[in-house]
């Protein structure tokens, strides 16, 4: 665990979830990445938390070693990846919804067709967060599945 | 593109979409549109309380598309002016609205009974708000409403708090809890329809055909955001940084604009309230993030060791009209005012220049305690605090008629020639030259930002001939129609340029060059101006109090014949549309 084909692996990871201000500019960058401008296909969520005034937070997915939403999908469209977290194949799911049901954590978002958004781990977002919440980097398995580091 | 208009009847409780293509090719969205929209389902005579009097809320090509483009125009019938009203959120506005898909939301009729409307992406909802009248801190009605319906982070809560309720004419409309409509009075239009709030849910997205270029100019443009100094003076303190050097130059309008420095001004001073930053947040799609949240740490009345803490985003506007014209002296005084018009949900500047006048005609003799119940005088932050309440619950005759503003005050009661409104508008915090008030009496929205007067001011040693000026801030209000018809941040003027603008269209559809920009900003100005006209907007009669012309400026005194060469020349210009 925690390598890929014998590589170190890269995850989209949180430096300091407390500098968040809700811009949401990280969601903005999953969908254009997908050639949208919108949010529909965005596998991370910036929210408020119960109001602006205490502050904001960004919701994806940490990439688990034991993905809960790939454990109830039945067509074996979400599978886990190797290291921690899963791959999506579109072509297969049908929409059924499980998987967001699944999610501990809420991170996985339904688009307007239906199916899920769920984060790859591209890292594509993390150049656009201007306010150093997110990076992209390498991972230890127990070091990126902790949440203050 | 955005084509789609969400027509919305309170009447009826119905809801229809239309595709107007047409009305986005020709218009581009934002304010071009809503002046069209405005023009199609109202006539422009009726009363703002009207059951026929509509809203309506437009969006424009790069919304939900480019950073820093996070604003919403709301168009409306003005109650406090009795004019075309137009007011700028940022907030989730705009990118919930063109997410759900929408280029405009077209708002008619009257609710029977108070409702709250839901738009979640295609489907309308009118909820029941009967439970939720009443509840006058707005605060408190978003935290329900959002307790009540799903969407979180993708939706906009614009609501109204008492002042909407009892149609103060200046109450707005408060989103996102720090970003509002503020000026104008959308809030007690929506009062006066029984509408609490609106909340947009938006979760989609448009499929751009050239992702290559529309990845580059995004790039572009979030680099120069961030790493130019275009965004700077938003990022770092923010407007809040105006206090000082307007201070210095006597350009800041103090007590009732008696003064233009000011003792205390260091203490109101975007440095001094930095100090008690507690956090920054943003617009959605911005990262500049520049609402500048300060902390209000309040100990309980009688319970030592015991602490309420308020979270208050200010920026240069609230200090100016709730801070200096109030005479403030600490930072605590002017916040603790700040509380009560935010929970009310009143324009902080309309609501700071009526107090300020008040103030005044007290001191003078004009109108007693009688009037005004509580002593106000300048600095007294607890006398203010109670007024702002006074202006909402409106215990006598004096409260009924402040609540419609300082010019219906001033007709009532006298001290016109302290009274400091333009074309029935509150004045915004900037006494820097004849710009600052030829821009505010000549603007569409007879507010600052239409054509930056008070920019101009700083920027010029010698002024030209009046006519001239004219000509010059008309030209920049008429480019000024683009950006708010894109609809991008007015503080994004200088990253939105005209090529960066026509290139940014590009990837979304819409090619047009930089004359063709020039002359839509034009095409715009003129037929808003025409809506002026026919809701009975009338040039020659624009009044400029004589304070204006008694209290120094950084360019000294000023004259009157000069502004009023300036002012017959814009009629004449009106007068030919």
């Amino acid at each position: 665990m925690g390598e890929e084909n014998g590589k170190k692996v890269r995850r989209l990871v949180i430096k300091d979830i407390e500098k968040c201000v809700g811009c949401g500019m990280c969601m903005y960058a999953c969908s254009r990445r997908k050639g949208e401008a919108g949010i529909d296909s965005s596998g991370i969520l910036a929210v408020s938390l119960s109001g602006f005034e205490r502050g904001a937070t960004v919701i994806f997915c940490r990439a688990c070693v034991e993905p809960p939403c790939a454990q109830v999908c039945p067509t074996g469209a979400m599978r886990p990846r190797e290291g921690g977290g899963v791959i999506y194949h579109e072509t297969d799911c049908i929409g059924c919804g499980n998987c967001i049901e699944a999610c501990t954590i809420n991170a996985i978002f339904r688009r307007r067709d239906g199916k899920p958004a769920v984060c790859i781990h591209c890292g594509y977002c993390a150049d656009y967060c201007p306010h150093g919440v997110l990076a992209y980097e390498e991972v230890e398995p127990e070091a990126f599945r902790r949440v203050i580091v | 593109m955005l084509t789609k208009v969400l027509h919305v009847d309170l009447t009826r409780y119905r809801y229809w979409v239309e595709d107007r293509r047409d009305l986005f090719e020709e218009w581009i969205g934002g304010t071009g549109v809503a002046v069209k929209l405005m023009r199609e389902n109202m006539d422009p005579k009726v009363d703002a309380f009207d059951e026929e009097s509509t809203i309506v809320f437009a969006v424009g090509p790069l919304n939900a598309a480019y950073p820093l483009a996070s604003k919403t125009v709301a168009m409306f019938k003005s109650p406090l002016t009795g004019n075309l009203g137009e007011s700028h959120a940022g907030g989730r506005t705009s990118t919930s609205i063109a997410n759900a898909g929408y280029g405009a939301i077209v708002i008619r009729g009257k609710s029977k009974k108070p409702v709250y409307i839901v738009i979640d992406n295609d489907r309308v909802y009118f909820r029941d708000a009967r439970v939720l009248w009443g509840i006058e801190d707005s605060l408190i009605v978003a935290r329900i409403i959002a307790e009540n319906e799903g969407g979180r982070g993708t939706r906009s809560v614009m609501r109204i708090g008492g002042a909407g309720e009892r149609l103060v004419r200046y109450a707005c409309v408060t989103t996102e809890t720090y970003r509002h409509f503020g000026r104008l009075g959308l809030g007690a239009v929506l009062g006066s329809k029984k509408v609490k709030a609106i909340v947009v849910m938006g979760r989609g997205s448009r499929k751009i055909k050239d992702r290559k270029a529309y990845r580059e100019i995004y790039d572009e443009i979030f680099k120069l955001a961030t790493e130019s100094d275009a965004m700077k003076k938003y990022h770092l303190l923010g407007t809040a940084v105006n206090v000082k050097p307007l201070n210095e130059k006597k350009g800041l309008p103090v007590k009732n604009l008696k003064a233009t420095s000011f003792e205390y001004a260091e203490e109101l001073s975007g440095e001094k309230m930095a100090e008690i930053i507690g956090r920054r947040v943003a617009c959605s799609h911005c990262p500049v993030a520049c609402i500048h949240i300060a902390t209000l740490r309040m100990p309980y009345e009688n319970e030592p060791y015991f602490y309420k803490t308020l979270m208050l985003s200010y920026d240069y506007e609230p200090i100016y009209a709730l801070g200096t014209m109030l005479g403030m002296k600490s930072r605590e005084d002017f916040l603790k005012v700040l509380y009560k018009v935010e929970a009310y949900a009143l324009d902080a500047m309309t609501t700071g220049v009526c107090l300020a006048w008040a103030t005044e005609a007290l001191e003078r003799g004009i109108i007693s305690e009688k009037e005004t119940i509580v002593k106000l005088e300048f600095g007294n932050s607890d006398a203010y605090a109670e007024a702002v309440k006074y202006i909402i619950h409106q215990p006598n005759e004096f409260y009924e008629v402040l609540a419609q503003g300082v010019e219906k005050a001033a007709e009532v009661y006298g001290g016109k020639e302290f009274a400091l409104a333009f074309g029935g508008n509150e004045m915004p915090g900037y006494h820097t030259g004849y710009a600052a008030h030829i821009g505010y009496s000549i603007g569409l929205r007879h507010s600052h930002l239409d054509n930056a007067g008070y920019s101009l001011d700083q920027k010029i040693d010698s002024y030209p001939k009046p006519e001239e000026l004219v000509e010059r801030l008309m030209k920049e209000e008429q480019w000024r129609q683009i950006l708010s018809s894109l609809v991008v941040c007015f503080f994004a003027r200088g990253i939105y340029k005209p090529d960066v603008v026509c290139r940014a269209l590009k990837p979304v559809g819409i090619e047009i060059d930089e004359d063709g920009l020039k002359k839509m900003g034009e095409k715009i100005y003129f037929e808003k101006l025409r809506l002026k006209k026919d809701m009975g907007f009338d040039a020659s009669k624009l009044r400029v109090p004589d304070r204006i012309f008694e209290t120094e400026t950084p360019h000294g005194k000023l004259d009157r014949s000069y502004m009023e060469r300036a002012l017959r020349y814009f009629a004449e210009v009106v007068e030919k549309v």
